[in-house]
């Protein structure tokens, strides 16, 4: 193999890269990504950064001397407009043409937003420092959506000054990821600080002086942050034979098609640790696929499967929350120590027979690893929860 | 090769630690404490794969 191209120049084409050449591939590496700027570190985004803590300086993911090193042909301020996968070619939008030996689809996603114009998305450098600028005390701020990202940005703008409003379509937020009892608690969480946090509320429209509800409510706002998830880049490919469907589909090696891999927000892959196909937003995701893709890139014959334990983390106010699993679907939720009530615990989460999942709040992490251990041994449900502690059960 | 951390960035995932045990530690708060700066030679691979898979690129190996 002599040429190699990893589209997207974020953490996961990043890491791509590096384990390319770490794994002593040495031909022609190209790294294109759409942005201007070298790859830098988005959760920073919605917490340092937008609290002005931060310069966005420090979010580079490598030095200039690191980077350097990597000998890249890099592409940056271009996307990928297209794929000829029997051609093996990617094509981008400055008319230039890649042909490829291996292919990694890094091209991760974007905000979905909503009808009208003003919104601010919190995605990019230039979407934090636009919003940030105009987070001053006493503005009256708007997030739609209580996900992580939309509730770390309102507990930011909250600490700023800002009047927050909070809007959530479900009736509590997180519920489908985290259940119904832990969103409360961070539902709890804004409401004590006065953040008006409304559940069961669609927005239909963002107007010039806020939002409108679906039942025609106008909520006034200076600022208005949509956080509404997001789409996975995949229309570059669209009649390139790969199949996309939410995200690129691979199988568990992470490969697409013969060559070409794909890592990171973009890809939807077989875990075969939870024997589910998933695509995963998280930040260590990103590194750890992009290695994985690159290593079976390198190494077909010798391929493994990418069967890795999700980790995400959350900040907000006080509170730290961090996870380790599979979370969704989940058929209930036990607390295995500690308590809800005083914010400090960790909760299990059984699928079927198994413990597929760990969410933990304010509690060392130490008191997290054997839980994660468990995950990935795949522990079955009732030998996992057999502790001295007697368990709570919660839904 | 000497490791450099960044304890201000770290963001408590302990991906450090699950990639080198020896190396690496958490406080109770889950930040990151470096056991070992100039670690042996066959502890390296394990290092480099803590400082790929840090969620903050807070880990860097340098040369001397």
């Amino acid at each position: 193999m002599r040429r190699i191209v990893v589209v997207g120049a974020s953490a996961a084409g990043l890491a791509a890269a590096e384990t390319l050449r770490r794994e002593g591939y040495d031909g022609t590496l190209t790294l294109v990504g759409d942005e201007p700027l070298a790859p830098y570190d988005r959760p920073p985004l919605s917490k340092q950064v937008l609290a002005a803590e931060w310069e966005p300086e420090r979010l580079a993911l490598r030095t200039a001397d690191a980077l350097a090193a990597l000998n890249l042909d890099l592409r940056l301020g271009v996307a990928a407009t297209g794929l000829e996968l029997t051609g093996r070619t990617v094509e981008l939008a400055d008319g230039s043409a890649l042909p490829y030996d291996g292919l990694i689809v890094a091209t991760g996603v974007r905000p979905r937003r909503l009808p009208g114009e003003g919104a601010h998305v919190l995605r990019g450098i230039g979407d934090a420092l636009a919003l940030r600028e105009r987070l001053t005390p006493g503005r009256r701020l708007v997030v739609v959506g209580a996900g992580f990202l939309g509730a770390e940005a309102a507990a930011v703008a909250w600490r700023l000054g800002c009047e927050v409003t909070l809007l959530e379509p479900a009736p509590v937020p997180l519920a489908h990821a985290v259940g119904a009892e832990v969103g409360e608690i961070l539902t709890r969480a804004h409401r004590e600080r006065g953040v008006n946090l409304r559940c069961g509320v669609a927005v239909t429209e963002v107007t010039e002086d806020g939002v409108r509800l679906a039942d025609g409510e106008l909520v006034d706002a200076d600022e208005v942050l949509v956080a509404v998830g997001s789409l996975p880049n995949t229309e570059w490919l669209a009649g390139s034979g790969l199949t996309v469907g939410d995200g690129v589909v691979c199988d568990e090696y992470c490969a697409a098609a013969q060559g070409v891999y794909a890592a990171g927000d973009v890809a939807r892959w077989h875990n075969p640790l939870f024997g589910t196909s998933m695509r995963i937003e998280h930040r260590t995701n990103a590194a750890e696929q992009g290695m994985a893709a690159a290593r079976n890139l390198l190494a077909p014959d010798a391929g493994r499967p990418f069967a890795p334990v999700p980790y995400f983390w959350s900040d907000q106010y006080d509170m730290k929350v961090q996870a380790y699993g599979y979370l969704r679907g989940h058929d209930e939720v036990a607390v295995v120590e500690g308590g809800m009530a005083d914010r400090r615990f960790v909760a299990a989460y059984r699928t079927g027979d198994r413990l597929t999942g760990v969410l933990a709040v304010g509690m060392p992490p130490k008191a997290i690893r054997r839980w994660r251990q468990a995950i990935a041994g795949r522990a079955a449900w009732q030998d996992a929860v057999r502790t001295e502690v007697p368990v709570t059960e919660v839904s | 090769m000497k490791v450099e951390l960044e304890a201000d960035k770290c963001v408590a995932s302990g991906q450090c630690v699950l990639a080198a045990m020896d190396v690496f530690d958490q406080d109770d708060d889950g930040i990151a404490i470096l056991l070992a700066d100039e670690p042996a030679v066959e502890l390296l691979d394990d290092v480099k794969e803590a400082v790929a898979v840090c969620p903050a690129a807070a880990i860097r190996l340098v040369e001397q």
